[in-house]
């Protein structure tokens, strides 16, 4: 259990962190960092969990239902995008994927 | 059961949500560098995985068990199969050219599930409080207003909805349904008239006002939109993990929730639109397309003169647009430079911040090509280089290279940052007709008398250019 005063806490501090760890990022990322950052908001997953775990009515059920495969979809979703983005990211040093064959 | 108490299950719980918070954490700024990126995601999925498993530990560090905890178990089980393995398959699937639309989609996703868990909250009385139940109502609010917007916005890039809906009065009458969402949530949370009929009704104003919001928004606008949207579903999680006590939730929601409001701030900075205008104002609607001073011809160039152009060229510099994308020429524009790189030509890729469809969709782009991403620079960085280029080769972009920006005050791109490719010695425009960009406006850049054009669509004339330089030998 948190208690009140520390729940805001925790809430300020994760706020200066995001602004934080965004604030120097590159331009080139933006589009995954996003998709990652939607990723991670996916966690509402757990929060889904916990509803449906303790639904008492049908109507709960259903709702708790719905709120989980929305859930699972934003989480899984969001890391399959944000990996197949991040993983077509190679410097010059690294070997090349395939695309331009030539000679 | 034994070995399970309710003590140690919470401490497994408890724990876990740390290891859970620093993986989030970490990841995400791993992620914020080109170098560690591909790991920051695979951090951030162990920790979701965690998050997850220990979570189904959670009901048993209560002293009296959930009534229908077996079938819950088994809803929760189908639930997240269903879910997670249509967003698999749609993931693995969407062409990178789709990839805005689909984050909007897994965006709208997850406000809703937070919006769902609102209801069974609200539905089941369990909120108590006013602090309890204020955040419930907000993250609700966010959530359910997150998940219809993302739709459309999904619609609309995806050009399921093809124009925006505007009609007199329209944001008297967002006004209204936010005024009247506002009364049925402070009814709810005073629990005056706290019934399952106002809270079902709040939900559906809620819903409503999600795509009232959404639907005249420009197609433009939408990725400043979708990013708005990210950090709105990450408060409302935020919000929905203080009623649930929940610090995983908390963190990671509030984390995204504030890193998403600087993405939108900068992704707004970077279409020279301010996030009030993106939201109240349509484009072009204060200016119409003003008809600049432009003035001069458009010069043509045969392929074959271009080639030779660049073939002979130190510093080229390519500077690609979503028109590139569309005719899914990429891996053809790689092939040119590489051939280039073996004459001994230096060649860049100009990257302009709002390329493509969102800021960093055309590094994307390229890198699904195989291009380099030490070979990618974006304006700050390139900008002064352009002086020093033989040749600017813009493939498919407009209003980014367009120089009126620096002059005309009438023109509805005004002031906005562009590439300099102006500056070059000489500049070869591969572009389908004579028409204009997204915004209507005239290019200056195609007038100058450094200009030559080469018409034809993006792929085909890429090929032409590339035969060109093969005959140099």
């Amino acid at each position: 259990m948190i208690d009140g005063f520390i729940a805001i806490y925790i809430f300020m501090l994760a706020a200066f962190t995001g602004y934080e760890v965004i604030s120097r990022v590159p331009v080139i990322l933006h589009t995954p960092l996003m998709s990652g950052s939607n990723f991670v908001h996916g966690i509402v997953l757990v929060g889904a969990m916990y509803a449906l775990f303790h639904a008492s009515s049908t109507l709960e059920q259903v709702i708790g239902f719905i709120g989980v495969v929305l859930a699972a979809g934003n989480a899984v979703g969001g890391y399959v995008v944000t990996e197949r983005m991040l993983e077509m990211f190679k410097s010059s040093g690294q070997k090349k994927p395939a695309g331009g064959h030539h000679s | 059961m034994n070995l399970l108490t309710p003590e140690i299950a919470r401490w497994i719980v408890d724990a876990a949500y740390i290891l859970v918070a620093f993986l989030f954490i970490s990841g995400l700024k791993k992620m914020s560098s080109p170098v560690s990126a591909r790991g920051g995601i695979v951090w951030a999925g162990f920790g979701m995985i965690i998050a997850t498993l220990v979570t189904f530990i959670a009901p048993f560090s209560e002293h009296a068990l959930p009534t229908q905890l077996a079938t819950n178990f088994g809803l929760v089980i189908i639930a997240i199969v269903v879910g997670g393995s249509l967003a698999w398959w749609s993931g693995r699937r969407v062409a990178m050219t789709d990839m805005p639309q689909m984050i909007a989609l897994y965006n709208g996703m997850g406000g809703g599930a937070a919006a769902a868990i609102a209801a069974v909250e609200l539905y089941a009385g369990n909120a108590h409080g006013v602090v309890f139940s204020t955040l419930a109502v907000v993250g609700a609010l966010i959530g359910a207003v997150s998940f219809s917007g993302s739709g459309i916005a999904f619609a609309k890039l995806q050009g399921l909805i093809k124009r925006s809906f505007r009609f007199r009065g329209q944001q008297v009458f967002n006004l209204a349904l936010l005024v009247s969402v506002a009364i049925i949530g402070i009814a709810l949370i005073s629990g005056f008239h706290a019934t399952p009929a106002a809270v079902t009704a709040f939900f559906a104003v809620a819903l409503v006002l999600g795509i009232t919001m959404t639907v005249p928004i420009g197609g433009a606008d939408m990725p400043v939109v979708i990013s708005l949207y990210n950090a709105l579903t990450g408060l409302a999680v935020a919000f929905e993990g203080l009623v649930l006590q929940n610090p995983a939730m908390i963190i990671a929601g509030t984390v995204v929730g504030s890193a998403g409001t600087l993405l939108t701030q900068l992704m707004a900075k970077a279409m020279n639109r301010s996030l009030g205008n993106v939201l109240f104002a349509g484009f072009g609607e204060s200016s119409s397309a003003a008809s600049g001073p432009v003035t001069g011809s458009q010069k043509p160039i045969e392929a074959s003169d271009a080639g030779v152009m660049m073939a002979f060229g130190q510093k080229v510099i390519i500077v690609p647009g979503y028109g590139l994308a569309v005719a899914q020429a990429q891996h053809k524009v790689w092939e040119l430079a590489q051939l280039l790189q073996s004459r001994g030509v230096t060649v860049k890729f100009a990257i302009h911040p709002v390329a493509g469809r969102m800021p960093g969709h055309m590094n994307v782009l390229l890198a699904e090509a195989g291009v380099p991403y030490d070979l990618i620079a974006d304006l700050e960085e390139i900008n002064a280089e352009f002086e020093t280029a033989d040749v600017a080769l813009i493939i498919g972009a407009n209003d980014v290279v367009n120089p009126v920006s620096r002059t005309d005050k009438g023109s509805p791109i005004y002031g906005m940052p562009i590439l300099n490719a102006d500056k070059a010695n000489n500049v070869i425009v591969i572009k389908r007709g004579q028409g204009q960009g997204f915004s209507g406006i005239e290019n200056g850049l195609f007038y100058l008398d450094n200009t030559r054009m080469l018409y034809g669509d993006a792929q085909g004339a890429v090929n032409q250019l590339i035969q060109a330089v093969k005959s140099v030998g």
